[in-house]
């Protein structure tokens, strides 16, 4: 009851930092997709940058997320750019890994075949790897970007704004109703996006 | 026409050559058929063709033109090019994937769609039903079909084919091999065909490149290769059955003998027809009708019993009839199937033409046993 009290009392800061909750996800995202993409076709044509960028990408998801705020800090200052640049490594690994995987996993007979016809390399991937990766990329889309709304609670700690500040600032006046509105809400929004990848995702899956 | 000019690949890391030192012409409008056992070097050679692989020595010209002075792309846009695991697109529904090359060469969208729907209806699938299907929805049979439509979809004057019908069971090969030769009898495309089996390269070769260990052993059309086998590796290759193979080659219009037995119209009288019986070596006769078709045959015993009428209420059918198109070996077979010393030969449309006996055959065979004694 208390609870249902502080959300509405407080309702307008809260949709506020929902908004830049989603706001910082979502341009993450948008980068670590493009990166991600880029990065992963990239390396399948290196076979041994492809060892070093997965690894990399794995020794970066394994930084607590607290150390990566602040290891960041003095490069990027304080504030939201950040916050996103923390979130873009985390959503990295997922994007690279699966477009990479996606690719090698092409039925070599499609790209012999490919190839044999005259296709160029450029065609080839504009036409042939690219669209079939679509339901494997998704796939790592939505791990990541359901990691990351979580990890994005974190980046308040460093000014990023978002729902991360109701957790940060019901811990330090003892506010229970805040911490809890505030991972609450975290909890649904990772829960929305997931819905709605999800939805993309089937799509494109029965696409392909 | 396809020119190649003391061609060697040879693979970093292995000591021989795949294919060695390999001078060959392939005419124009002919399928030639590169066969031998694996590893002798028959893929390697045909993507050369196509420089999906760089030979390390020597040339290949395509009507005159050195291929390695063309750009890659461009050559293999002019290739067709089939393979056995077919590789076709998962993603595209079957008129995409046909239209790959076209479009690639940036055809007008209305040629495209034109030319997919002609392209299905040349490979035996209704363009209305097909079209819009994805890969995965076709049988094997059906994949393979479309396989061979979208490497014939810019109308390439070249096909290469790696074992094309080499995944499908063997009921479904021996239709789309049929197919593909009667496709091939209205396009005449100059095609390089790679398989293993040796009955395949008889059948659709009208000349075969025998390969081993890189080398070319042996390169002649189907029937002199059986006839005449350079050496044992070559004999060994063609089995032991190389003269029942050879009558494969032979249609049955060929050995036609229209002097053995004669027809009868079938509106004589069995008197008349007993004048007739003369000439017949099997003492029997053919009944025809007005328009010369075979309805049956009557034997000399049945016309002499008979009272006089009509051979057309005494004539019997027979099963052993067969088309002029029809191999040697089929009739051998429809021969041996009924016991009978003839089988009947008739037009596609059911004329009756004459016979081909067991004693043509022999004589055929005896031919090739003596070619071989020499």
């Amino acid at each position: 009851m208390e609870l249902w009290h502080f959300i509405s009392e407080r309702w307008p800061t809260i949709l506020s930092l929902t908004g830049e909750h989603v706001l910082l996800v979502l341009v993450a995202m948008v980068v670590a997709i493009i990166l991600g993409v880029v990065l992963g076709v990239a390396v399948t044509y290196w076979e041994p940058g492809a060892r070093a960028v997965l690894y990399l990408c794995q020794i970066l998801m394994t930084v607590p997320s607290m150390a990566m705020f602040g290891i960041l800090l003095p490069l990027l200052g304080i504030g939201y750019k950040t916050g996103v640049a923390a979130l873009i490594l985390y959503a990295l690994l997922p994007v690279v890994r699966n477009t990479y995987t996606g690719i090698r996993a092409i039925d070599p007979a499609v790209l012999e075949a490919a190839k044999g016809m005259g296709l160029g390399e450029w065609s080839i991937l504009r036409r042939i790897k690219l669209p079939l990766i679509i339901p494997v990329v998704m796939a790592g889309i939505r791990t990541a970007t359901v990691m990351i709304v979580g990890i994005a609670a974190i980046a308040a700690f460093i000014g990023a704004g978002g729902l991360g500040e109701l957790i940060f600032r019901g811990i330090s006046r003892y506010n229970r109703q805040m911490i809890l509105a505030g991972a609450i809400f975290i909890s649904a929004l990772a829960i929305c996006f997931d819905l709605i990848l999800k939805q993309l995702e089937y799509r494109y899956g029965i696409r392909s | 026409m396809i020119r190649l000019e003391n061609v060697t690949k040879h693979f970093p890391g292995q000591d021989h050559p795949a294919v060695n030192n390999l001078n060959m012409l392939i005419p124009e409008g002919e399928i030639c058929v590169l066969v031998g056992p694996s590893g002798c070097g028959k893929t390697t050679t045909m993507k050369m063709i196509n420089r999906l692989i760089e030979p390390t020595e020597g040339k290949i010209y395509i009507k005159g033109q050195d291929t390695a002075t063309i750009d890659a792309i461009k050559l293999r846009l002019d290739i067709g090019y089939v393979i056995q695991e077919i590789g076709l697109f998962p993603h595209l529904t079957i008129a995409e994937n046909i239209a790959t090359v076209p479009r690639e060469k940036g055809w007008p969208r209305d040629l495209i769609n034109q030319r997919v729907d002609e392209l299905l209806t040349l490979v035996g699938l209704e363009p209305e039903k097909y079209r819009h299907r994805k890969p995965a929805d076709l049988s094997g049979g059906q994949r393979q079909r479309v396989g061979v439509a979208r490497a014939m979809a810019a109308d390439p004057p070249i096909l290469l084919m790696d074992e094309p019908f080499g995944a499908v069971d063997p009921i479904t090969r021996a239709r789309l091999q049929n197919e593909f030769l009667e496709i091939q009898a209205q396009m005449r495309k100059t095609i390089i065909f790679v398989t293993h089996d040796i009955d395949e390269a008889i059948k659709m070769g009208d000349k075969i490149a025998i390969m081993r260990d890189g080398k070319l052993v042996q390169y002649a059309p189907p029937g002199e290769l059986l006839s005449s086998p350079a050496d044992e590796f070559v004999g060994r290759l063609l089995g032991p059955n190389r003269t029942i193979k050879r009558l494969n080659l032979i249609a049955v219009r060929e050995a036609l003998r229209s002097d053995l037995l004669p027809a009868v119209p079938s509106h004589l009288s069995s008197e008349e027809a007993r004048l007739l019986l003369k000439g017949s070596k099997f003492n029997v006769l053919a009944v025809v009708d007005r328009r010369n078709s075979l309805t049956g045959f009557v034997r000399g015993e049945q016309l002499k019993n008979s009272s006089v009428v009509p051979v057309s209420e005494i004539a019997e059918p027979s099963p052993n009839v067969i088309e002029a198109e029809a191999t040697l070996n089929e009739a051998l077979s429809l021969m041996l199937g009924c016991g009978s010393q003839f089988v009947a030969v008739v037009s596609k449309k059911g004329e009756y033409k004459g016979v081909v006996t067991l004693g043509s055959l022999l004589e055929l065979v005896k031919e090739d046993v003596k070619e071989d004694v020499a």
